[in-house]
């Protein structure tokens, strides 16, 4: 048989498999074909840290409690060496860990998905008490502070109607920067909180109030404290207030962990303890989280899929299985259309980086990371260097460059641009190397078309790999990759006209 | 812009149909090396009496660059050039001498420290195919004929020669320009002219894919173009199938006006802008090639040419 035969019957059998396969999972097996809509899943992690002193160690914290705008998809412990409980007392839900001796610093963590759904926060009356304790600020320490909690309270009171109002316009007046009262009472404590303080005048004015913690859902924040807001009673129900700024409700981005006083982690046998939380977003079929808010039966259907991976190793997955697509655009560009590139899978190196820094800013950064060692591989190159040393040279540069524009932009405000770490270096270092040799031999067009290039099959790949429909077959019908492999062994074969000479001859048919 | 249609009736190969038909059947993968360096090439080519430009030294290592003054010596016409280069890299055509200066075609002056570091660069692998380290090689500089000055500007112009199973079928006259800084290489923006196969004429030219009429420094019209000694030059391109065994290549050759004409260097990927030159198609003829009975096949060079002229 002949190669070419070969190549065909090959590439084609790969593909009706691949295919096949894929249409037997949509039609027996129920899979969707389109990928319906998407969903934020929040991913956040606390981890947990203190100092042991070497005896029996125990360390309790809070868990969150459900929250009608929010649901809890799944939770996991991690607790190496250590027994672990979930114990629950009126509907306040702790998980301890616990272990005979420990020393040293130790690290655990709690890990939940959470999405948010639609509807309003309702907060429940139930098991809340509406005891208030008043504050001991009593003595002639606290005497100018007493006085000038009573003054912001019955200016507070005289200006509003209810205990709704008057709650803003107290916490209004205690966060003005202006206000005489305010001023005394945050310099007359030395270990109260301003939260502290706010709850002490609310008892004052007999309102019971509590505090709420939590942490506000925004994607890629890492070792955060908790944040916190009061929760007051107004004879009826119970009102969420910010104790910064007065505004009343709870934000919808905002994920109650705790509500009352209790403390968020309690830690027996250990100093220094503490709990930073990670926040992650990802945007995963609606579908999916319908059938993992299931679970049991139909969630069997996705077992094998790549959805049962946990979420970081889907993250990893999403990339590894785009690659191919990548790839096989790659050379649908190069072998039918004809386009010029520096180096031939550069750009969908290159569309991975843009992936994690988001177009235009991977656009604009590896322009300039070009552009800038261009400019230096120029110096270099009358160094007399030999090559390898020349090209570990520019990676040094790149990644100078690199940490540059990181901590700059980051000064400036712009996180985004630290996930530029993700640019690869090497070859990001070859590629000006590439780059500057054809600039000495063919001159600056050829390198502005080479960069053009790269660039505009950067982009396509890009678009393609981030594809929602893309992603979702390429998730749910892994068998894809055999057709892929079929596609990118045909076009192995394609031997008919590239785009670009349809171009490069056009003067031929005229004479 | 053309359709697909349009080019194959003109027959014209694209780039795919090179690589996979042709390039990938008749050229094996274990030959190529003795064409792609160009001393294997010329090491081959002298074993087989077939004339190349004299090889005057060659640097292999980094500490052969101390006596690169010696080794120079008193010449004052030579040619540095990277072994493992293509598409015109790193060649170094010096002209003549000026005291200590060396004379670039161009006139421009240089150092014997800037040969150094251009040595240094091709050991390095600067010009080299994914940077490899290359050595590096002195040939004598080739005087063009005369029937060529007013045809080339500041550079040797070389005749590419399409060779397939032995069979010449396709040839052009490749001129460099002062775009192309006195390299004859096309898209460099050198003049490529389309030959005749049997009387040596000129056809057709183009630079940068486009016709032109006339060389765009000299002013000089190409239609009155024709190449000496045509049919000793196209038996030596056809031998060169014997000397290398590629089924499809290109054979670069340069007429020198003492010792007539050389192979310059083979090349086992030779371009589709031969077609362009002659404005014809290169596919009708490939096909024809391969439809020939086994015993032409067997045929010494100058037959393969006489036959290959009358052909066409
Ligand atoms: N010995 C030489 N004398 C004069 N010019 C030369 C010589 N060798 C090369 N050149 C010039 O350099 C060009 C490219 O040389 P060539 O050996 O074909 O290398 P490449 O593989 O890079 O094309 C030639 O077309 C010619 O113009
Ligand atoms: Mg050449």
């Amino acid at each position: 048989m002949s190669p070419r035969a070969q190549v065909y019957i090959l590439g084609l059998l790969l593909i009706i498999v691949g295919a096949g396969l894929a249409t037997y999972k949509s039609q027996v097996l129920n899979l969707p074909i389109t990928p319906g809509k998407y969903q934020t899943v929040w991913t956040i992690e606390a981890k947990v840290e203190f100092q042991a002193r070497g005896d029996a160690v125990k360390a309790s914290m809070a868990l969150p409690k459900t929250q009608t705008n929010m649901e809890v998809l799944n939770e996991i412990f991690s607790s190496s060496g250590y027994g672990f409980t979930v114990d629950s007392n009126n509907g306040n839900e702790r998980a301890t860990w616990s272990k005979r001796t420990a020393s040293g610093q130790q690290t655990l963590y709690y890990k939940l998905d959470v999405y948010q759904r639609q509807g309003q926060f309702e907060a429940s009356i139930d098991g809340m008490s509406t005891a208030v304790n008043k504050p001991d600020w009593s003595g002639t320490r606290f005497s100018a502070v007493r006085e000038a909690a009573a003054s912001l309270i019955e200016r507070s009171q005289q200006e509003s109607a209810d205990t709704e109002t008057f709650v803003t316009q107290l916490l209004r007046g205690f966060n003005d920067p202006d206000n005489i009262d305010s001023r005394l009472l945050l310099s007359g404590f030395t270990d109260n909180s301003p939260v502290d303080i706010a709850l002490g005048m609310l008892a004052m004015a007999d309102i019971p109030a509590h505090i709420l913690r939590g942490i506000y859902l925004e994607d890629d924040r890492s070792r955060l404290p908790s944040s916190v807001l009061l929760e007051v009673y107004d004879g009826e129900q119970w009102l969420v207030y910010n104790p910064a700024t007065g505004t009343k409700g709870l934000p919808s981005n905002f994920l109650i962990w705790q509500r009352g006083d209790k403390s968020l982690l309690d830690v027996e046998g250990g100093s220094r303890s503490r709990v930073r939380f990670s926040i992650l977003a990802n945007n995963v079929p609606a579908r999916e989280v319908a059938l993992k808010q299931m679970g049991g039966d139909q969630a069997a259907l996705l077992d094998y899929s790549i959805y049962s991976l946990p979420i970081e190793q889907q993250s990893i997955f999403k990339f590894i299985l785009l690659v191919p697509v990548g790839a096989l655009l790659v050379i649908f560009i190069r072998v039918v259309i004809g386009v010029r590139t520096a180096g031939t899978f550069m750009p969908v190196l290159l569309s991975i980086a843009f992936i994690q820094t988001s177009l235009l800013n991977g656009v604009a950064i590896f322009l300039l990371i070009l552009a800038i060692g261009l400019w230096v591989r120029s110096y270099l190159s009358k160094l007399d260097l030999l090559l390898v040393s020349r090209i570990a040279a520019v990676v040094v540069i790149v990644v100078i460059l690199m940490s540059g524009i990181s901590i700059v932009s980051y000064r400036l405000g712009i996180e985004q641009a630290l996930t530029i770490t993700f640019f690869p270096m090497v070859i990001i270092a070859w590629t000006i190397e590439h780059m500057s040799i054809l600039w000495e031999d063919d001159g600056p067009v050829e390198v502005l078309v080479q960069t053009a290039g790269s660039l505009a099959v950067a982009i396509v790949c890009y678009m393609a790999m981030t594809n929602h429909y893309i992603e979702h077959w390429m998730f749910n019908f892994p068998e894809l990759l055999l057709v892929l492999l079929g596609s990118i062994i045909m076009l192995g074969h394609y031997t008919g006209y590239r785009l670009s000479e349809l171009i490069r001859f056009r003067h031929m048919v005229q004479s | 812009m053309a359709l697909p249609t349009q080019l194959l009736r003109c027959g014209v190969l694209g780039m795919n149909s090179r690589n996979i038909n042709y390039i990938a059947r008749y050229n094996q993968r274990a030959l190529y090396p003795l064409v792609d360096d160009k001393l294997q090439t010329k090491l081959a080519a002298q074993k087989q009496n077939i004339s190349v430009p004299e090889l005057l030294g060659v640097i292999e290592r980094q500490w052969q660059v101390k006596n690169i003054e010696s080794l120079i010596g008193e010449w004052s016409k030579f040619v540095i050039k990277p072994t493992r280069g293509s598409g015109g890299k790193g060649i170094l055509v010096i002209t003549g001498r000026d005291f200590e200066y060396f004379l670039k075609s161009n006139g421009q002056k240089l150092e014997l420290k800037d040969i150094r570091r251009h040595i240094n660069n091709i050991l390095s692998g600067l010009y080299s195919l994914g940077g490899k380290p290359d050595s590096v090689m002195f040939e004598s500089l080739i005087e063009y004929d005369q029937v060529f000055t007013d045809y080339t500007y500041e550079g040797v112009p070389d005749i590419r020669i399409v060779v397939f199973k032995g069979f010449p079928v396709m040839a052009m006259l490749r001129c460099a320009t002062h775009a192309s800084d006195g390299r004859a290489n096309l898209h460099q923006g050198a003049i490529g002219i389309g030959l005749d196969l049997s009387t040596g004429k000129s056809l057709n030219a183009v630079q940068y894919n486009r016709p032109v009429s006339e060389h765009p420094d000299t002013g000089k019209s190409f239609s009155e173009l024709e190449i000496p000694g045509w049919d000793e030059i196209l038996v030596l391109a056809a031998g060169c199938f014997e000397m290398v065994g590629l089924g499809y290549m290109g054979c670069d050759i340069v007429l020198d006006r003492h010792a007539g004409p050389v192979i310059l260097e083979l090349n086992a990927r030779p371009g589709l802008a031969i077609q362009l030159a002659s404005g014809e198609g290169l596919m009708k003829r490939l096909k024809a090639v391969e439809a020939f009975e086994p015993e032409l096949l067997e045929l010494p060079p100058e037959q393969r040419v006489r036959f290959m002229q009358e052909m066409v």
